[in-house]
């Protein structure tokens, strides 16, 4: 197996009294669709968020490409090349969709200065977004939102996109059109991390699959094996499922 | 699952494009409003352009803070201590080139105030980075500390101020070329007040400029929004910040040097006394909105200008009053800024 | 007995006691130990602001709150004694219809200002403090028939109070037994009461809950706490006791005017008393008021000594000079926030408790 593109090791992390990751330990391997699955407060958004560094480790060890970027700063550990979608999306809703690519574009100064060919590309994976170019992205509905904030983390290549719940409160035939966009990025060799309580959803794009309970890591495996395991999944998301009510 | 069939796809609806231009119109309407209640149209005249000299001088000086605001959740109550480092720069400069304001040739006259606009937004700018390493920087995210820490950094500048220039009132001429007034028809209006009229319409062109149409420009009005997200894009926020609040205090000392000529006089004073007219602009004009501070800042010129001649003791509550009608019409301000 | 007069909260520093009975013993002997009319002004003066610095600690240190408008409570004290005299005439009738009125008003400006704006972020109430008591200050220079003005109201005090009264011909121990004495008593008494009364509050169970809300406002709330009715009422609390030191300020004057009770620069005194002396213990009302007012007036002497020994030195000499005491104050102020935010209290108690 080659090296991960993004390790955790005993990680964890403190919201001031709370402690929500109590040792994360988690191998996100290169050119995959890696989902993280879990209840509510699991920690898989506090995961994405740990690793991105909004919110610092207080214990463990964070490796991207091998190199440790549990220390750096949010803006540093974007720059070595990962995207982050947040739950909120994080639109920039009194900016113009335009604006809001040319600000996801760190190489851009304008707008002409974006890969003409790339963004084509873009706009073929999200043709609304070429639509409503000149709009502020607070008028777009919710789904052709969440559109942009994928959008917006792929203008550029990037090593390793996170992505928190891309489906949430969006309608089925949205969902389905997220999902051709998720296969058409695999298709590029893109590494995903992808949170999901949605397993529908989620059994459609992963390759492997990681569950989350209690701010650990409880299973690992491919999502082949968990989608042909019903026992595994009554185990796994059925417990999550009972303790969630 | 059961999916429904999804009624219209929601793609081809086209969202209309609604920009919020209500408050803008409040401007002329106050204005108007101003016309029956003064009287005397030469009068109205006079008082309108007191109003907007005024209003313009105080956008250049909120501008700054407002934005502060929105980008870092961070106000500065020594914000007006720029402001009269700005005016005793004025003093200071102005003094020395007492050749070029007192000549005759109005291009002269102009030079001087240029070099004491540059020179003042230089030197404060400067002195606004040392503020932020020193007072506002230990105390991020911290907002009673941050309140009484910026407080405490005006009074330490107020009392420098002293240390070096004294207590007591500097008069700050005018340049002979803008002093009087210009007849406009029947109304006399002064010639300054032309002058920072035309300089609040640049800065603000200026800045609107900068805002719309530059990246930093997009990463400060990103970053008003949801800083965490400009974070998470790669870019450094903090860095941002302190160009900001450079560019904040630079814009403070430029008003600073403005509303000195305005007063024709210098005191140590001056800033802390503006401190809260500053505060009202912001608020009615919605926190972090540059936008809504401009509208704020002529609306309360003009209301201070028109209060003054009709009802001199009301005036002193003309823009507290603003602030409460405004506010029960939009209790964000004029222009909220979407926070996430 | 001394425990429970103090209701339980201790100073719990031997240094501090000691600096808080030094206090407490300079105050209560002042006319006789500081003979003079400045120094038992000094005095009295400090006697009057330990109430007001804390009564401002109530909703500062204990409640989390920055306030810009106390001085306004603190003025509307001392014009409704004034307002009420010059009306009524100096009797103690009078005294107390002012009192009572202040008091009123207080109440009710506090309670409208807590519930329309105690919901609102920390910087916005500052904000709108601000401006409220900008207004207010303003109103109270306009209403020149009413409040004298910006020339303020003289006005005479009861009888008792007044210097021509005299308990007794002969001095004791070469203090002359006058009205000027016992007013400074009543001054002294009233301020030990109000403390010891503000020392009950913050340890009661009404005072717990505010350190909760101060240190944790959304927990509070999670346990059936209404946050906003607590703050509000340390609001109304703390305006009650900032009008009564305004009342013994009157009392004490026998003048009020705009620069004496409302000016912004008597708030930022109180802002400097508080964290200097220290946050959240009103202990630290008692010190930083006493250092700051004694620097206000002595620092001053000692400047003078300083400036005129820095004088072939231009610059020095501007920065000691014996008007410059407040950049003194405000860069200590400064260091206080950064270096220890618990003031001198939150020192000397760090201090007397070894690090575990």
């Amino acid at each position: 197996m080659s090296e991960p593109l993004l390790q955790l090791q005993g990680v964890h992390t403190h919201i001031g009294a709370y402690h929500i990751l109590q040792g994360v330990d988690l191998e996100v391997p290169p050119g995959e669709f890696t989902i993280l699955l879990g209840r509510n407060g699991a920690g898989k958004t506090t995961t994405l968020r740990t690793v991105m560094g909004i919110w610092s480790a207080s214990e463990g060890s964070i490796r991207f490409e091998g190199q440790e970027i549990g220390n750096l700063g949010t803006p540093d550990i974007a720059q070595r090349g990962i995207a982050y979608v947040p739950e909120n999306m994080g639109i920039f809703a009194d900016l113009t969709v335009h604006e809001n690519f040319v600000l996801a574009a760190r190489g851009a100064k304008r707008s002409a200065d974006m890969d003409p060919k790339r963004l084509a590309w873009v706009f073929e994976l999200f043709p609304a977004l070429r639509k409503f170019w000149q709009h502020p992205a607070g008028l777009l509905s919710g789904g052709q939102k969440q559109m942009l904030a994928v959008a917006r983390a792929i203008v550029e290549p990037r090593k390793l996109l996170l992505v928190d719940e891309p489906s949430k409160g969006l309608a089925p035939s949205i969902i389905q059109n997220m999902v051709q966009a998720f296969r058409e990025l695999k298709r590029t060799d893109t590494t995903i991390l992808l949170v999901e309580q949605n397993f529908n959803f989620a059994r459609q794009l992963g390759d492997r699959v990681a569950v989350m309970d209690g701010g650990r890591i409880v299973h690992t495996g491919t999502m082949a094996s968990l989608a042909g395991d019903e026992a595994l999944q009554q185990r796994l998301l059925g417990l999550s499922l009972a303790s969630h009510q | 699952m059961n999916p429904s069939p999804p009624a219209a796809s929601p793609l081809d609806e086209l969202p209309r494009v609604r920009r919020d231009l209500l408050p803008l119109a409040l401007i002329p309407v106050i204005a108007l409003l101003g016309v029956p209640l003064v009287g005397s149209f030469s009068t109205w005249v006079t008082l309108t352009f007191a109003g907007l000299a005024m209003g313009m001088i105080i956008f250049i000086i909120a501008s700054g803070l407002t934005l502060v605001f929105g980008l870092m959740d961070v106000l500065n109550f020594g914000h007006g201590v720029f402001i009269t480092l700005g005016a005793f720069l004025a003093t200071a400069i102005l003094g020395p080139l007492a050749g070029w304001t007192t000549s005759e040739r109005i291009l002269l006259n102009l030079g001087a105030v240029l070099v004491a606009m540059v020179a003042a937004m230089i030197l404060v700018g400067l002195v606004g980075f040392l503020f932020e390493r020193a007072i506002i920087r230990p105390v991020y995210g911290q907002p009673l500390k941050q309140i009484m820490i910026t407080m405490g950094g005006m009074i330490v500048g107020e009392e420098l101020i002293k240390v070096v220039w004294g207590p007591q009132a500097i008069p700050l001429l005018l340049p002979a070329g803008f002093r009087g007034s210009i007849l406009m028809g029947e109304a006399a209006v002064e010639k300054y007040r032309l002058v920072a009229v035309v300089i609040g319409l640049i800065v603000f062109a200026a800045m609107f400029w900068v805002l719309s149409r530059t990246k930093v420009g997009l990463l400060i009005r990103a970053g008003v929004q949801d800083r965490e997200m400009v974070e998470c894009l790669g870019y450094r926020i903090k860095r941002l910040f302190i160009g900001v609040f450079v560019a904040g205090s630079a814009l403070a000392g430029l008003g600073g040097v403005l509303w000195g000529l305005f007063q024709q006089s210098v005191v140590p004073q001056m800033g802390g006394a503006i401190t809260v007219l500053l505060f009202i602009v912001i608020i009615i004009g919605g926190m972090g909105s540059v936008g809504g501070c401009f509208i704020g800042s002529l609306l309360v010129g003009l209301v201070a200008n028109y209060a003054g001649f009709l009802a001199p003791k009301v005036a002193l509550f003309s823009n507290i009053l603003l602030m409460v009608i405004v506010l029960l019409w939009r209790p964000e301000g004029l222009f909220s800024v979407g926070k996430q | 007995m001394f425990s429970r007069l103090l209701s339980g909260d201790l100073p719990r520093s031997r240094m501090l006691t000691l600096l808080l009975l030094g206090v407490l013993a300079a105050l209560a002997f002042a006319p006789f130990l500081f003979p003079g009319a400045k120094a038992l002004n000094v005095a009295a003066k400090i006697c009057i602001f330990i109430v007001l610095v804390a009564s401002f600690d109530l909703l500062l240190g204990y409640t989390g709150i920055v306030s810009f408008a106390h001085t306004m409570f603190f003025g509307i004290g001392a014009y409704g004694v004034a307002i009420a005299i010059t009306r009524l005439g100096p009797t103690w009738a009078g005294v107390a219809a002012g009192t009572g009125c202040a008091l009123l008003v207080s109440l009710l400006l506090s309670l409208l200002i807590g519930l329309f704006s105690l919901r609102v972020k920390a910087l916005f109430y500052a904000m709108i403090t601000l401006a409220v008591a900008t207004a207010f200050m303003t109103l109270a220079s306009q209403l020149s028939d009413f409040t004298g003005g910006e020339d303020g109201l003289s006005f005479k005090v009861p009888e008792l109070l007044s210097a021509a009264f005299s308990l007794r011909e002969a001095p004791f121990l070469g203090v002359s037994l006058n009205g000027k004495l016992l007013s400074y008593y009543l001054v002294f008494t009233a301020t030990g009461l109000l403390f010891l009364l503000m020392l009950r509050i913050v340890n009661s169970p009404f005072g717990r809950v505010l350190q909760a809300i101060r240190e944790n406002a959304f927990r509070a709330e999670a346990l059936g706490y209404r946050i906003v009715v607590y703050r509000t009422l340390s609001n109304v609390l703390s305006a009650l006791f900032a009008t009564l030191a305004g009342v013994l300020l009157a009392l004490w004057l026998r003048y009020n005017g705009p620069d004496t009770s409302l000016s912004f620069e008597i708030m930022i005194d109180i802002l400097l008393m508080v964290v200097i002396g220290g946050m959240g213990t009103l202990y630290g009302g008692v010190l930083g008021a006493s250092l700051f007012i004694v620097t206000q007036n002595y620092l001053q002497d000692l400047m003078k000594l300083a400036s005129v020994a820095a004088t072939p030195i231009p610059f020095l000499r501007d920065l000691v000079h014996p008007d410059r005491w407040l950049l003194w104050l405000g860069i200590l102020f400064i260091v206080s926030i950064y270096r220890f935010p618990f003031g001198i209290v939150g020192k000397l108690r760090l201090k007397a408790r070894p690090p575990a």
